[in-house]
């Protein structure tokens, strides 16, 4: 028989659809719609892996989201390789390749478990303890060999070929879980017609239906009656359902991240398709269903492979048809765990004994269990697991001390009852409370417009969860704005199960002064002797306890161990467990995959990219760009042959010789209209503008608070209430931003508005003698000549036929035009213009040839020479600041003392000794380089250049009292040796400024 | 200018840039007029009689008439398309009444997402709740689509007409294609 553990007739898989699959390579056989637990399960797999710490064999505790131990890796192809996906939620496809973690040579023989035997070594607290000394042990033992074993699977070592997606969505009402009560909520709430969202992890809903065999709703057996309630929500627009959804984190507002799983269950994805889609849902109203997760028993070795949760071992029988052994025990301190044994017995598994801590339990599940002959052991303990690879036995004592008895078993089933899942509750900010009846956190305090459901309120029994569901459901529709509805289809239990009993903490043989382990956290192998020796090493909060134990803290987010470990930590304590208190939940509920986070931001869409009306034809002429910000700039165009250097030469000579094109379509641009405009730059800029004729332009510098100089750029008088404003490129947005910050809070009062015209004009920056030449021909209505256009001025007229802003101005020190066009026209004036340019000899350059270009006439750049804390008169630009002026953003701070104190650095020009040498950007300046390290550092390089122009090095620089040290030779150490320079004027080329008109 | 110098040619961004996918199609916009027009309260009857139409002053509406829709954007601040063939800046240039009127045709581009999929296509980046309830057609909002500014009108039932400016029409394209592939998934 190919899959031994399959029972015929169970479960509601339909056998015919086979699946195969492999795990370590070796082949097996399962059905569709099993998870890979079932799959391994039925063919009698229980061994999947290897723990984190001690390298212990481990099987499957659960069947859900909550498992520990069953991580396996999936490799769809090389690329394609996902570590650490638990086997009992990952659905099996036909194909599916699934891989053992964390063990060598393999899984049944592994060295690492070693470890495990010496375990006394790896104690709690064993990386705080170990982490501390000796110092070199860093380097040699804790990082390479230490924090390499650790770690649980291998990331991929490949680009993710698959693709993720993302979605907002609205509702009135989000119901997180499709269990009993979450379906009856959705039901409730959609009958109202009001948007609904209902999310459940699972491919089919219906929640602890899928094995509570005991439930009926509606006549039905109880999850026959979850999927035709599914159904019929399907049907319905109002509605939309997100199976294989997991509700990740909870925010503000009522704002839920959920993960759908789009292609892991499919054996061939289509490449439309994407693997994940985060959702993103903001709701008026929560209705939380999470259900409750149940807990194992804290005792020696309860880890072994077979031992597992009573619950998973019914959902294996009743889901899937799969007995998970064929001499089955069971310990228990709650009733559920009958149900498992009643089951199983119906089902022909041979139960060898119910365990069962209390004394005289009664009811109808323990009389059933008698009725069917099962033995059972009242209070009694299991104390212990035997067995390696596979549970072989229990141990079996009274529980206070006695004779032990071996019961042989092939698995072993636990519970120590149920803990709600408050998860997202507690993510939501609301307050637990502890239920001393129930011994079990419940929701208390809401911080959230949401309502708890069904088991994860502590509601147990199948009928109140169906109605506390549909009352909440109704309720929250009710209040969103849902119609009314007479007569709902409320649903009705007709048969349910509910259970009393449970424990927490440690069981007996496991209890203090024992040093057995007895595992409370699986997945990160923390024993019950853990956390006690945390409170004797002195951890009192549970907080405290938790970060040196790492209980709690692996990917399952202690699921199965806060509670237990809460337990144990007040109990040592001698406290009340709500005094010792409960760790936070945080976000996110289960792993979430990076691709789900980034979704689309990944390749051309991590961020946008800016690309100018120009570029394409930049890119024709083999022009290399540079990233500023998020724009694309042509930085050089090498001809043939050239580098980088010889272009940049080439360029810079031919602007100052002939002629230069330069795209300056990235300069910020910001209309400021109004009958205060004028008003509104004097205080935004430290220049004057009152009296800034029509048609002028002026260089404005503008400053913070601090006066320290924020941004610059050139100002365009278009007439008395219309000022055409540039900033820099990378300043564009946060200019834009402090002015509307200033106009609203500050000057609310004046009659101003600011509009963003970056985007709107293309600018075609020709610069140099020829180029009045090259725009002329082109030109309609604005006289060109130097009387009617001199330098720093604007005028509006036609160029190439469509409208332009032509300003007459310059960043290179030679004669100079910007061409501002609607960008649409961009190309066409460009090639116009380098059609002509050509006949000229003129080039195209790029943002080098412009840094060049601009540092041999000592224009800073903002950003580059200025970094935040350089004032107008620092940088030399203090004839900038309106003299008369009473106000303007920044005047009271360039009164400071700081500010006005001498010692301040100053930019300055640096010309190296041997002209040859081109200074380092960043590199420190110093006055006596013999002096020892560290040595007085009085100022360091802001922009250096070869320039082709002077024929030699050039630099600027920032440095103490600059301005006074001219003449005086200063130094540069450099790792290679030191560069002997002297402080200079900041412009190198053409002092008087006459090629300007040149 | 010299009679021989040709009249630039326009070149719009992403021009005749088209997508399909089922349910949902993507297409960029022809060009239009546009301008950004900002005004006290006191200042809308003499706009809206310049204008041709009512501007709307109710936050998230629009109002259109013949081939311009005047897009509510803020407080004091307006975006007026027009696809025929007057500029409104024209027909703002004579009013008296305190503004700004600002063009910006070139700033702004334009793409159409339609077909039952739009909805969809659009929420893979806007944060917005764009039902029919929430969103019906001619409300308008400046908002974002992934990591770009854009503004959205809806033009009908199954149809939107995304704003974003000139270069980042490339980001918005693109982005709209992967979010009509998913949602035609």
């Amino acid at each position: 028989m190919a899959e031994p553990f399959r029972i015929s007739g169970a479960g509601r898989l339909t056998p015919a659809k086979t699946a195969r699959f492999t795990f370590d390579g070796k082949p097996f056989s399962g059905i569709e719609g099993d998870t890979l637990a079932s799959a391994l399960l039925a063919n009698g797999v229980h061994l999947v892996g290897r723990s984190f710490k001690y390298h212990r064999p481990r099987g499957f505790l659960s069947a859900g989201a909550e498992e520990p131990n069953a991580l396996v890796s999936i490799e769809r192809d090389a690329a394609r390789k996902t570590p650490n996906v638990r086997a009992t939620v990952q659905e099996l496809y036909d194909g599916l390749a699934a891989h053992s973690q964390n063990r060598w040579p393999s899984l049944s023989f592994d060295v690492g478990a070693v470890n495990d035997l010496a375990s006394p070594f790896f104690s709690a607290g064993f990386y705080y303890k170990t982490f501390m000394w000796p110092k070199a042990a860093w380097k040699n033992l804790y990082e390479p060999k230490i924090r390499a074993a650790a770690g649980l699977g291998v990331a991929p070592d490949q680009p993710d070929p698959d693709h993720y997606s993302s979605r907002f969505a609205h509702c009135e009402v989000l119901v997180l879980g499709g269990g009993a009560s979450g379906i009856a909520a959705a039901l409730a709430a959609a009958e109202t017609g009001v948007r609904v969202i209902l999310a459940d992890e699972q491919s089919e809903l219906g929640g602890a239906l899928r094995f509570e065999s005991g439930s009926r709703v509606d006549g039905q057996d109880g999850f026959a009656w979850a999927q035709g309630a599914v159904a019929k929500l399907a049907a319905m627009d109002n509605v939309r359902l997100l199976p294989r959804t997991t509700a990740f984190g909870y925010y503000a507002q009522n704002f839920v991240g959920l993960t759908e799983r789009v292609t892991d269950h499919l054996a061939a994805p289509g490449h439309d398709l994407p693997r994940e889609r985060l959702w993103q849902i903001r709701a008026k109203k929560v209705v939380i269903a999470t259900g409750a997760i149940e807990r194992q028993m804290v005792f020696a070795d309860n880890d072994r492979p077979g031992v597992m949760l009573a619950s998973a071992a019914r959902a294996y029988l009743n889901h899937y048809g799969v007995a998970v052994g064929r001499q089955v025990g069971v310990y228990t301190a709650n009733d559920s765990a009958y149900a498992a044994a009643i089951d199983l017995k119906k089902a022909g598994v041979n139960i060898a004994a119910i365990v069962d801590l209390r004394d005289n339990p009664s009811g109808p599940l323990i009389d059933e269990a008698r009725t069917l002959g099962i033995e059972l052991n009242l209070g009694r303990a299991v104390v212990k697991a035997r067995g390696n690879l596979r549970v072989s036995a229990m141990v079996v004592q009274p529980k206070n001390g006695g004779a032990e008895r071996t019961i042989p078993v092939d698995a072993l089933l636990m519970s120590s009852g149920w803990t709600p899942s408050v998860h997202l509750f507690s993510q939501s900010r609301g307050k637990v409370a502890f239920d001393d009846a129930t011994r079990r956190f419940l929701p208390g305090a809401y911080a959230q417009d949401c309502v708890s459901v069904g088991a994860c309120n502590g509601t147990d029994s199948l009928e109140a969860s169906l109605d506390e569901g549909y009352a909440a459901g109704a309720k929250a529709a009710k209040e969103a704005g849902g119609k009314a509805v007479r007569g709902g289809a409320k649903p009705k239990a007709d048969a349910g199960e509910g259970w009393t009993g449970g424990m927490l903490g440690s069981a007996p043989g496991a209890g203090a002064g024992t040093t057995v382990k007895a595992f409370v956290d699986f997945q990160n192998d923390v024993t019950a002797k853990d956390i006690r020796q945390a409170v004797h090493e002195g951890m009192r909060s549970i907080e405290h306890v938790k970060r040196f134990t790492t209980n709690g803290m692996a990917t399952d987010q202690g699921k199965t161990s806060n509670m237990h470990g809460l337990a144990i930590a007040a109990e040592t304590l001698g406290k009340e467990i709500p005094e010792v208190g409960l760790t936070t939940f945080r976000a996110p509920y289960t792993p979430v995959t990076f691709g789900s986070i980034v979704n689309h931001a990944r390749g051309p869409l991590f961020d946008p990219t800016r690309r100018t009306a120009t570029h394409d034809w930049a890119e024709r002429q083999g022009a290399v760009f540079e990233d500023v910000g998020q724009w694309k700039r042509a930085w050089y165009f090498p001809r043939a042959g050239e580098d980088m250097h010889a272009a940049v030469n080439r360029e810079c000579v031919t602007v100052r010789k002939a002629a230069g094109l330069f795209d300056a379509s990235t300069l910020g641009k910001i209309e400021v209209v109004g009958p205060d405009a004028a008003k509104f730059m004097e205080l935004l800029y430290t220049n004057p503008w009152e009296k800034l004729g029509v048609g002028r332009c002026r260089y404005g510098v503008m400053l913070r608070e601090d006066g320290f100089i924020y941004d610059d750029g050139v100002v365009g008088r278009l007439a008395a209430d219309r000022f055409h404003v540039t900033t820099t490129t990378g300043g564009a947005a946060r200019v834009m931003n402090m002015m509307e910050d200033y106009l609203q809070t500050e000057f609310p009062g004046l009659n101003v508005w600011l509009t963003s015209t970056s985007e709107q004009w293309a600018v075609i920056a020709v610069q140099g003698p020829k180029s009045r030449d090259i725009i002329a021909p082109f030109v309609e209505g604005i006289d060109l000549a130097d009387e009617a256009l001199p330098h720093m001025s604007v005028r509006e007229g036609k160029i190439c036929g469509v409208p332009t802003r032509l300003f007459r101005m310059s960043f290179s020190g030679e004669r100079g035009f910007e061409v501002n066009v609607p960008a649409d026209y961009g190309l066409a004036v460009w090639e116009a213009l380098w059609a002509e340019g050509q006949k000229h000899g003129a080039c195209a350059y790029g943002t080098e040839t412009m840094h060049v270009l601009r540092a041999e006439k000592g224009y800073i750049i903002v950003g580059q020479d200025t970094d935040g804390t350089v004032t107008p008169a620092d940088a030399g630009l203090d004839w900038a600041i309106g003299k008369k002026k009473t106000d303007f953003v920044g005047i009271r701070g360039l009164s400071r003392p700081d500010l006005v104190a001498p010692g301040r650095k100053q930019l300055v020009g640096l010309k190296t000794k041997d002209p040859k040498t081109v200074l380092e950007e960043g590199a420190q300046v110093v006055a006596n380089p013999n002096q020892p390290i560290p040595m007085k550092m009085i100022g360091h390089v802001t922009s250096s250049y070869w320039s082709e122009n002077c024929g030699r090095s050039i630099a600027l620089a920032l440095v103490v009292d600059g301005h006074s040290r001219m003449g005086e030779t200063l130094f540069v150490p450099m790792p290679s040796g030191v560069i002997e320079v002297e402080i200079c004027s900041a412009v190198f080329f053409d002092e008087k400024g006459g090629r300007l008109n040149g | 200018m010299a009679d021989s110098v040709q009249a630039a040619v326009r070149n719009p961004a992403q021009a005749g840039r088209e997508f399909q996918a089922t349910g949902v199609k993507l297409a960029t916009l022809p060009p239009a007029h546009r301008i950004s027009l900002r005004a006290p309260a006191a200042s809308v009857a003499a706009l809206s009689k310049a204008l041709g139409l009512t501007l709307p002053e109710k936050p998230k509406t629009s109002a259109s008439k013949g081939s311009r829709t005047a897009l509510w954007l803020g407080p004091d601040e307006w975006l007026v398309i027009d696809d025929g063939a007057n500029d409104p800046l024209q027909d703002c240039a004579g009013v008296e009444a305190l503004h700004s009127a600002v063009g910006i045709s070139h700033r702004n581009m334009a793409i159409s997402v339609t077909g039952q999929g739009a909805e969809s296509t659009v929420s893979a980046g806007c944060p917005q709740d764009l039902s029919l309830a929430a969103f019906p057609v001619g409300a308008c909002s400046r908002t974002i689509l992934g990591k770009s500014e854009i503004v959205l009108l809806r033009t009908a039932d199954e149809a939107f007409r995304v704003e974003c400016w000139r270069s980042f029409s490339d980001y918005v394209f693109t982005f709209l294609t992967e979010a009509a592939r998913d949602a035609s998934a």
